[in-house]
């Protein structure tokens, strides 16, 4: 996994609530074995219509060039629906390393935390503000101290995040590497309880 | 002060907790499936590692199996590739395979329970988000992502943190016509499908008592539709009878042991929830989903709401929501015509599923323009059915019973609902393109699903009980 220390950047705004993981990456793009391209059909039938690549759909934020960055911002509860993994592999696939909503969807939290997407959840008033930036507004996402910034405004939050896994994500470890190193304790907890 | 269920469990499988951080939670029992695993044991192989439990792990192949022809090849060549490579790494790592043309092939949160590999008081976990079906025997099941599933297989553990603690009592009688899943979807019409997120939630009250274990799974397969970690029900007597005898359940002195360790497990009664909701089953009616989330649903007798009446949760989204439905706010949802009905997916594909349509629909025959597709949950489900004869009253009706999988639930097979087109579905999931790019989905109960295949409306099912 990637490490992640402090991310500015300029930002990709889809201010839609409940975004579910079949709209990040559609159920019929899941057939790939490795974890590899599937940034190509991010959103895809929210991009194109029809399904037809020739067909933008001009006003959706990913097809707007204006916006870019490695920050994608979206409305609450991003991230629900189903647990494909998929979803974050996509997202970092299409370039981003930051999700900010002001509610994740359990399951998703954790498979972006396992891929070095940092999910970054602050309050509604905040995520409204960032809504309102211009195009050109970069944000500093700032995982050592926990904060998000507006640099043109110098609007500041504080966000949370397990102290494990803030030290798994600054340094790029993987949960897979402690739970090797602690094989031992697996195999007496099995002793004990057989 | 006392424990809850969750706790009780959660509790016996902590192998150890870091400092200021989740624990590492031991894993009893590994479903695994062709579309989530491939990647986790690329992992494994990367680091030289094999599965190290590997009679822990259970194998099937469910989301993207044809439910047609399931004798002859797969046709689309990526979805072939998937499960033959679910065949290659079941083999190398030394993992049981129920794959098609296996007697027990079937959904994965079908087949679990139906072998009695799903018990009380363990913790289960598979590469799918449905995982929480199997919380209805009293278990702690969720659903994980590959990372997870490569975690589980190195090591049998996870990392996990301890969710907050929910308790929906569903009391009273349900009326006539009124099954489990109009009570969870009724749950989630007034939580949201966010109003359980970080919460382990707990079912209980007469209502739930009351229910088979095949009703009993609808209700928490649909509890990762309220965003919960998960759901469970404390085992009881109807546990137990569906559990004994089956496959691979405790026998002999071992039952009884088994029997009475889960007795245990029930919440205390002074135990202490971080939020409680009471239901009263009386005023739950046939329900039917008119959006694009699975909170989004109505009493069937009910008007579409407007931005005015809806919930705050749903409110932003609502004119986007009907604008991909083809339908109007205010307006009622009986009587929108159907082009497709499907009887199916892990929530409402088991035995009981089809007997109840069977019961209803005998002697009558479906709508001219509507096509119906009966998918059984597992080989044994299908097999059941055709023991019963129920396959002779699906044909009569002019119904198509076709062959195990997840089909037309996730529009990842063959099975796809076309664009534009209306499907009023037994699955858990009305998302956007959920059932194909541009299909229309209304989730409902089975009986709720039959009704509209015989009339070709979404039709109020009590009106033609009798």
């Amino acid at each position: 996994m990637k490490a992640l220390t402090t991310i500015k950047s300029r930002f990709v705004p889809i201010n839609i609530e409940n975004i579910d993981t079949d709209q990040i990456i559609p159920t019929r793009f899941l057939k790939g074995t490795t974890k590899d391209g599937f940034g190509k059909n991010f959103f895809r039938d929210w991009r194109y219509e029809n399904d037809d690549e020739s067909k933008t759909i001009a006003h959706f934020p990913l097809n707007m060039s204006q916006f870019n960055g490695e920050i994608l911002v979206a409305g609450k509860n991003f991230g629900c629906g189903s647990s494909r993994e998929h979803a974050a592999w996509a997202i970092l696939d299409a370039g981003f390393r930051v999700v900010v909503s002001s509610f994740f969807a359990d399951i998703f939290k954790n498979n972006a935390l396992n891929n070095g997407v940092l999910p970054v959840q602050v309050s509604d008033a905040f995520l409204q503000r960032i809504f309102l930036q211009d195009n050109n507004t970069e944000l500093t996402v700032d995982l050592e101290n926990q904060s998000i910034t507006i640099n043109s405004t110098g609007e500041q939050e504080h966000f949370e995040i397990n102290p494990y896994k803030k030290t798994c994500l600054l340094n790029g470890y993987d949960d897979i590497d402690y739970l090797l190193s602690i094989k031992e304790d697996i195999q007496q907890f099995e002793t004990l309880t057989t | 002060m006392g424990k809850t269920l969750f706790e009780k469990i959660w509790e016996k499988h902590i192998v150890k907790t870091i400092d200021n951080g989740p624990s590492v939670l031991y894993i009893d029992k590994h479903f695994i499936h062709e579309v989530t695993s491939p990647q986790a044991f690329t992992g494994l192989n990367n680091r030289g590692i094999k599965v190290l439990r590997p009679k822990q792990v259970v194998a099937t192949a469910d989301h993207n199996v044809p439910t047609l022809n399931q004798h002859l090849p797969i046709k689309e060549e990526l979805s072939r590739l998937q499960v033959e490579a679910l065949i290659k790494n079941c083999a190398e790592h030394d993992i049981e395979l129920y794959g098609l043309g296996h007697q027990y092939q079937g959904i994965v949160h079908v087949i679990g329970p139906e072998l009695g590999f799903t018990q009380p008081g363990m913790t289960i976990v598979c590469g799918d988000s449905h995982t929480s079906t199997h919380g209805a025997f009293g278990a702690i099941a969720f659903g994980i992502g590959t990372s997870e599933v490569e975690m589980v297989m190195a090591t049998q553990c996870l990392l996990q943190s301890k969710p907050k603690l929910m308790r929906i009592n569903v009391d009273g009688e349900l009326n006539k016509g009124v099954v489990s899943k109009d009570i969870v979807l009724y749950i989630l019409s007034k939580i949201t499908a966010s109003g359980a997120t970080g919460y382990a939630v707990e079912f209980a009250g007469s209502a739930i008592r009351s229910l088979s274990m095949e009703a009993r799974m609808t209700i928490c397969n649909m509890s990762i539709e309220m965003g919960g970690r998960c759901g469970l029900i404390a085992p009881d007597e109807t546990t137990f009878e569906y559990i004994k005898g089956r496959e691979f359940a405790p026998k002999g002195n071992d039952w009884e042991k088994k029997k009475t360790e889960w007795s245990a497990l029930f919440s205390d009664g002074d135990a202490k929830f971080d939020n409680e909701i009471f239901i009263n089953a009386a005023e739950i009616e046939p329900m039917i989903t008119y959006g694009t989330n699975p909170g989004m649903g109505i009493g069937i007798s009910n008007n579409i709401p407007t931005t005015e009446t809806i919930n705050d949760n749903d409110r932003s989204g609502l004119s986007k929501s009907l604008a991909y439905m083809g339908l109007e706010q205010g307006k009622a949802i009986k009587g929108q015509k159907i082009d497709y009905v499907f009887i199916g997916s892990c929530t409402n594909s088991r035995i009981e599923d089809l007997r109840m349509v069977a019961s209803f629909v005998k002697g009558k025959k479906k709508a001219a323009d509507v096509e119906v597709w009966i998918v059984p949950g597992s080989k044994q489900v299908e097999a059941q059915a055709i023991a019963e004869g129920i396959d002779k009253v699906f044909e009569e009706a002019g119904f198509i019973l076709r062959q195990p999988g997840c089909s037309a639930c996730l529009g990842m097979n063959e099975d796809k609902i076309p664009a534009g087109k209306y499907c009023i579905s037994t699955s858990n999931r009305n998302f956007e393109g959920r059932q194909g790019a541009g299909a229309r989905t209304l989730l409902a109960s089975p009986l709720t699903a039959a009704a509209a295949a015989i009339t070709g409306v979404v039709t109020d099912v009590r009106e033609l009980l009798n």
